[in-house]
């Protein structure tokens, strides 16, 4: 650690560099939390509103995005999709977030063999491609919203393990630790009051780019038609619909990509941005 | 050396192994069979079928016989493409995936390197910004709305180049570019962190200070430093460009291995998705073990150890 003093001059340096672009990631998040959480206040029409006048019709004033080959109402199945894609995300970097702190706190702060045993356990795991292994845990869990929530969340706890057991086992050998376990402190509280606090800046800035790959794989695999399925709907769903009338129809996949990049821009940048503020070491350089 | 390269690779069969075990046993907790989907079939022919695939067997003998199969290279007659071997569908496929990823990967180290050292070089200034905004962007840009995107404009709208399909180097254009300019943001990103890291040190200031020129500090001194944390991704970037091949090659009807497996997924033909699960953990296993190999050749102090 460095002095207090100069750390924070940087840090306030880097707070008032990083605020142009926060505005951006702030409107953008905001936006798609408020959209889920008031989708049926937001949409125009119902997301399974048939309009058998207007089939592959183009953006216009009835229909802001135009519609479906059904003539649904584009804007409102993006409204509703947006639950979808948002909730996954959300909810796979949350379990993973749980699950990869209790495996990486348990294999950092017990160490030796039961570390040595955990860790080429997650080695294993590591030999396939993320993706790939989404799938395959999607085809034991089903597919659907929870599982796809879990087989995504079952992948990206392993980033989370390794991390939190790299900071326990920073932290746990400090003096202050020390003094703490030799005042009587039990395993339980060095670990929960003392080491555990120590993670909470990197984990936050993991959460945040857990929550763009959440619904990164979630589109993925949506698109290709290994995910989310009607009736239900997501922004990879409703890509992958479009897709497949690209070269007559190109709002039906526009639209929806557009979505999903904005969403995933704002996630990464905020998460660029954060670490940045919250971890000192890492990316000192950008503030050259 | 060839100690260190002994170790790995002997741990590399046994994550092969971990894997194989893995895969049979999560195939095998799924409900259902890959043969239920279809219409009612009467039960002496399923009882057929199931003997025909050894299904009728216990549990620890389909384990067995599937593990002294893989010693051999025999992965099992495919579920659904009756007649052929999963062997043989993946010999057939995967040159196709294998040309699309080298291609994607080359693409994305010459592109990625470059706009990295540009920017890197120049800190601060408007190239520097430009860049770097632009790699955010391809960072964060889905390789399917990419893929989608490229083919929109470059082939129904200017007609470029080929839609779909696989027949020839011009085919080969869209799908690389799609699947290789996500990678090559990251690498640019990560070269210019790298870069910007070294400068700072002592010996950089060395190097200017006895009259080197630019160009000799950066090629000889800083970047060779400045590659190690890129050659330590190209490992997990091999296993990124496998993935997005499912994609990449779904999206452009690309007769390799990621648009078959998800077919296979889609047929629950088991023998196909373990066979490819397992080809692609070889994959990423080799390309780790070259990665610590080249890791090795490039740092002197990680050969002594």
């Amino acid at each position: 650690m460095s002095a207090g003093s100069s750390a924070d001059l940087t840090f306030d340096m880097r707070a008032r560099r990083v605020s142009g672009l926060s505005l951006f990631n702030v409107a953008v998040i905001g936006a798609v939390v408020l959209v889920a959480l008031l989708a049926p206040l937001v949409a125009p029409y119902p997301y399974d509103a048939q309009d058998t006048d207007a089939l592959y019709a183009a953006p216009s004033s009835a229909h802001w995005m135009g519609t479906d080959r059904l003539g649904r109402d584009l804007l409102s199945r993006l409204v509703y999709g947006t639950r979808t894609s948002l909730l996954v995300g959300l909810a796979s970097a949350l379990v993973a977030l749980v699950l990869g702190t209790a495996y990486g706190a348990v294999s950092g702060y017990v160490g030796g063999t039961v570390d040595r045993l955990l860790m080429r356990g997650l080695e294993v795991l590591y030999a396939l491609p993320d993706l790939l292994l989404i799938i395959l845990l999607s085809i034991v869990v089903g597919r659907g919203v929870p599982g796809m929530i879990l087989a995504i969340s079952l992948v990206g706890w392993m980033t989370v393990a390794r991390l939190v057991r790299g900071e326990i086992l920073r932290w746990r050998e400090r003096p202050f630790v020390e003094a703490v376990r030799a005042s009587g402190a039990g395993h339980a509280r060095i670990l929960f009051r003392h080491l555990l606090p120590q993670t909470v800046g990197p984990l936050i800035v993991t959460l945040t780019f857990r929550i763009p790959a959440g619904i990164l794989a979630e589109s993925t695999l949506s698109f290709v038609g290994l995910g989310i399925a009607a009736p239900q709907t997501s922004w990879g769903s409703l890509a992958g619909e479009g897709w497949s009338a690209l070269k007559f129809y190109p709002h039906l996949i526009l639209f929806p990509s557009l979505a999903i990049f904005l969403t995933m821009l704002a996630f990464n940048l905020l998460g660029d941005q954060l670490r940045d503020a919250l971890d000192p070491t890492a990316g000192s350089h950008s503030s050259s | 050396m060839i100690r260190v390269a002994a170790r790995r690779l002997g741990w590399g069969l046994a994550v092969l192994w971990a894997v194989a075990t893995l895969t049979f046993v999560l195939l095998r907790v799924v409900p259902g069979g890959p043969f239920d989907a279809e219409k009612q079939l009467p039960p002496e022919i399923l009882a057929n079928i199931e003997a025909k695939y050894h299904l009728d067997e216990p549990a620890w003998r389909q384990y067995v016989r599937y593990i002294g199969g893989l010693a051999i290279g025999d992965l099992g007659p495919s579920f659904k493409y009756v007649g052929r071997n999963v062997a043989d569908i993946l010999a057939e496929t995967f040159p196709v995936s294998f040309a699309l990823g080298l291609v994607a990967l080359a693409l994305a180290v010459v592109v990625g390197l470059t706009f990295g050292i540009v920017a890197g070089e120049r800190p601060g200034t408007g190239v520097d910004r430009a860049g770097m905004v632009a790699a955010t962007a391809g960072v964060a840009l889905p390789n399917f709305v990419l893929g989608a995107l490229l083919v929109l404009i470059v082939s129904h709208r200017w007609h470029l180049l080929p839609p779909a399909l696989w027949e020839g180097p011009r085919y080969l254009v869209l799908p690389a570019v799609t699947l290789g300019l996500g990678p090559a943001a990251y690498i640019a990103r990560l070269t210019r962190s790298s870069l910007l890291d070294v400068a700072h040190h002592e010996y950089i200031r060395t190097a200017h200070a006895k009259g080197l020129t630019r160009g000799m500090v950066l090629f000889k001194h800083q970047l060779p430093n400045a590659l190690m944390p890129v050659v330590t991704v190209l490992g997990p970037l091999a296993a990124t460009l496998v993935t997005g091949s499912f994609v990449v090659e779904y999206l452009f009807a690309i007769p390799g291995m990621g648009r078959f497996f998800i077919t296979a997924v889609t047929n629950r033909d088991y023998p196909l998705i373990m066979g490819a699960t397992l080809l692609y953990a070889a994959l990423l296993v080799i390309a780790n073990l070259v990665v610590d190999l080249a890791y090795a050749w490039l740092d002197p102090r990680v050969r002594v150890e």
